[in-house]
């Protein structure tokens, strides 16, 4: 389909497209514009793109220092990232051994990792919930973070891309003398990097934004996430301070959207690649 | 030096089923934390959800005792439970065909030329990347019946402004329309995955046989070819759409009146702010049997036709 269309169509397309993009941008542009406005013009009947009086200092400042809001995109990032290399640690020796060892109970176990994935999020909630209150560690990092430790979806997608890896290598570095952990670190991890940076966009983009999870496990707010955050931000302000609020919103979604626009194929790729588990 | 049985080609532990050892510590090590952590977080709480749905417990409370089927029979007798599963049914027949046809939609008239491809890519994309609970509040503020950017824009073309989300018979469609948004760019690029694996010289045998058209070059190349993915991203976009939860708790809470009630809004409340944990159980038990049997269909109907080998 990489042929071009003639000047009618050409235009049709992209008036049909311009018209969805307004639509899909539309609420990116009412936040920035309206965390650019003071109330009074937020609530005025006639709605400008351009804000008459900028009041952008004001709300950003209400945003960051009304509540703490860098605080809270500071746990965002220690949670994703700790998700992020627990999920590594722990899947991608596991995919190795169900690509290339043979052993005992291999069947079983990826017979539970098929299993596992269609397991949604939500369903294990309240007996995750009912262990991690017994355990005392709901209100904790450890509450947000270890529930994901284990991504059967990792373990998957790596397990089939270390099937590609051809054996001989794996028997040079054994005959090297290298251990089989060794071997996964810096022998398999290697040729699995495009798959690990599909992985890891997949995972922060879904533990960046989660406010199923966070809700339920922490109520004390030196813990909360971006999303939770924001939600909280609203209920405090009554959902009427629009200024700020639309301004808190814009800085929980740009560390994301910045990603976004620097390496977008390597995003779509990897939400794509990634897009099976729901 | 590694151990001898390391050194051996290709694959380590000997010819035969029989010849491999009961416990080997080697995959131990390699396996056992992953498959640790999958009987804590995966497998375990699977067993616990469906035992404790039979049960009475209360979070906190001493002891718990088995009731049986009693928190199905009194679920299915709820109008809360019932007005639930029935909003979160319309929830999924509206949001699916609407965000696959549309999804589909961008990703042929994007992928049909190549002049602003990146950047309408990186637009319809966009909404799947924002943290929905942000956008969620940009949703609600847009939707304000008085100062709200929708309604005055309809306004001004002659359309009367609506209450979308006061309105008991519109709110659970404007969550839909929110949900459509969101979905669009999602369905689209594993659309556009499906489109860029159909061959070229697919077209070209087409166009050689006289399908000049792009409607005739649509009708017998790329539909028949897309026919799979369509049908696997019906079953991802059914799944994630059964999941509608963000909208819901941050913008109407299940409001007004139960009109936007959706399944895990219900377990949530009843699990985690009433701490009726057996009942929030077996209403999980229920949102899992839609689930699976979704998953299921795409496990065993389409992987086997469309994906990895």
């Amino acid at each position: 389909m990489n042929q071009e269309l003639g000047p009618i169509a050409s235009i049709l397309r992209h008036v049909v497209l311009l018209f969805g993009a307004l639509i899909m941008l539309s609420p990116f542009i009412v936040m920035i514009v309206t965390s650019l406005k003071p109330q009074s013009e937020i609530l005025s009947a006639d709605f400008t793109l351009w804000p008459k009086t900028w009041y952008a200092v004001e709300n950003y400042r209400a945003a960051l220092t009304s509540t703490p809001l860098l605080l809270y995109m500071l746990n965002g990032v220690i949670v994703t990232v700790a998700i992020f290399v627990l999920q590594v640690l722990v899947a991608l020796p596991a995919a190795y051994a169900l690509a290339k060892l043979r052993f005992r109970f291999r069947g079983l176990m990826f017979g539970a990792v098929l299993l596992c994935l269609l397991i949604p999020m939500h369903a294990t909630a309240i007996p995750v919930y009912v262990l991690l209150f017994k355990l005392g560690l709901l209100n904790t990092y450890a509450s947000l973070i270890l529930p994901f430790a284990i991504s059967v979806f990792g373990i998957f997608l790596m397990r089939q891309f270390f099937l590609t890896v051809p054996d001989d290598i794996i028997d040079a570095a054994r005959i090297d003398g290298m251990s089989e952990f060794g071997i996964v670190w810096r022998v398999m991890l290697p040729t699995a990097v495009p798959a690990v940076i599909a992985f890891g966009i997949f995972s922060v983009v879904a533990h960046w934004n989660d406010y199923f999870w966070p809700l339920i496990a922490v109520g004390d707010r030196n813990l909360f996430t971006p999303p939770l955050g924001i939600a909280y931000f609203k209920l405090d302000e009554a959902g009427t301070n629009y200024g700020p609020l639309m301004a808190a919103a814009t800085i929980a979604i740009t560390p994301l959207v910045i990603g976004f626009l620097l390496a977008q194929r390597r995003f779509i790729e990897g939400i794509t690649f990634t897009g099976m588990k729901s | 030096m590694a151990d001898q049985a390391y050194s051996r080609p290709a694959v380590r532990g000997g010819a035969g089923r029989g010849g491999l050892r009961w416990f080997d510590p080697v995959a131990a090590a390699l396996a056992g934390p992953a498959l640790i952590l999958m009987l804590i977080f995966l497998i375990g709480p699977m067993v616990v959800v469906i035992l404790l749905s039979l049960t009475d417990y209360q979070l906190g409370a001493a002891s718990l005792s088995f009731v049986g089927l009693h928190n199905y029979a009194e679920m299915f007798g709820d109008r809360t439970f019932q007005k639930s599963l029935a909003n979160t049914l319309i929830y999924v027949g509206v949001v699916v065909p609407c965000s696959v046809l549309l999804g589909l939609g961008a990703a042929l008239l994007i992928e049909a030329d190549r002049r602003m491809r990146g950047f309408y890519r990186a637009v319809y994309f966009l909404p799947v990347m924002a943290t929905l609970i942000a956008m969620a509040i940009v949703w609600e503020f847009m939707l304000h019946p008085q100062f709200g950017v929708v309604n005055l824009t309809l306004e001004a073309i002659g359309i009367p402004g609506q209450s979308w989300l006061q309105n008991p018979s519109l709110v659970l469609f404007t969550l839909c329309g929110i949900g459509i948004w969101q979905s669009i760019g999602f369905n689209m690029v594993l659309f556009m995955a499906g489109l860029t694996a159909i061959p070229s010289d697919l077209y070209e045998a087409a166009s050689v046989d006289g399908a000049n058209r792009a409607l005739d070059r649509f009708r017998l190349v790329t539909w028949p070819m897309l026919g799979p993915v369509t049908l696997f991203v019906i079953v991802i976009t059914s799944i994630r759409s059964f999941q509608v939860f963000d909208t819901v708790q941050v913008i109407t809470k299940g409001g007004p009146n139960k009109a936007s009630e959706v399944l895990l809004h219900t377990m949530y409340t009843e699990g985690f702010s009433f701490f009726r944990t057996g009942y929030a159980a077996a209403l999980t038990v229920i949102f899992l049997l839609f689930v699976l049997a979704l998953s299921a269909l795409k496990v065993f109907v389409l992987d086997k036709r469309t994906h990895y080998a």
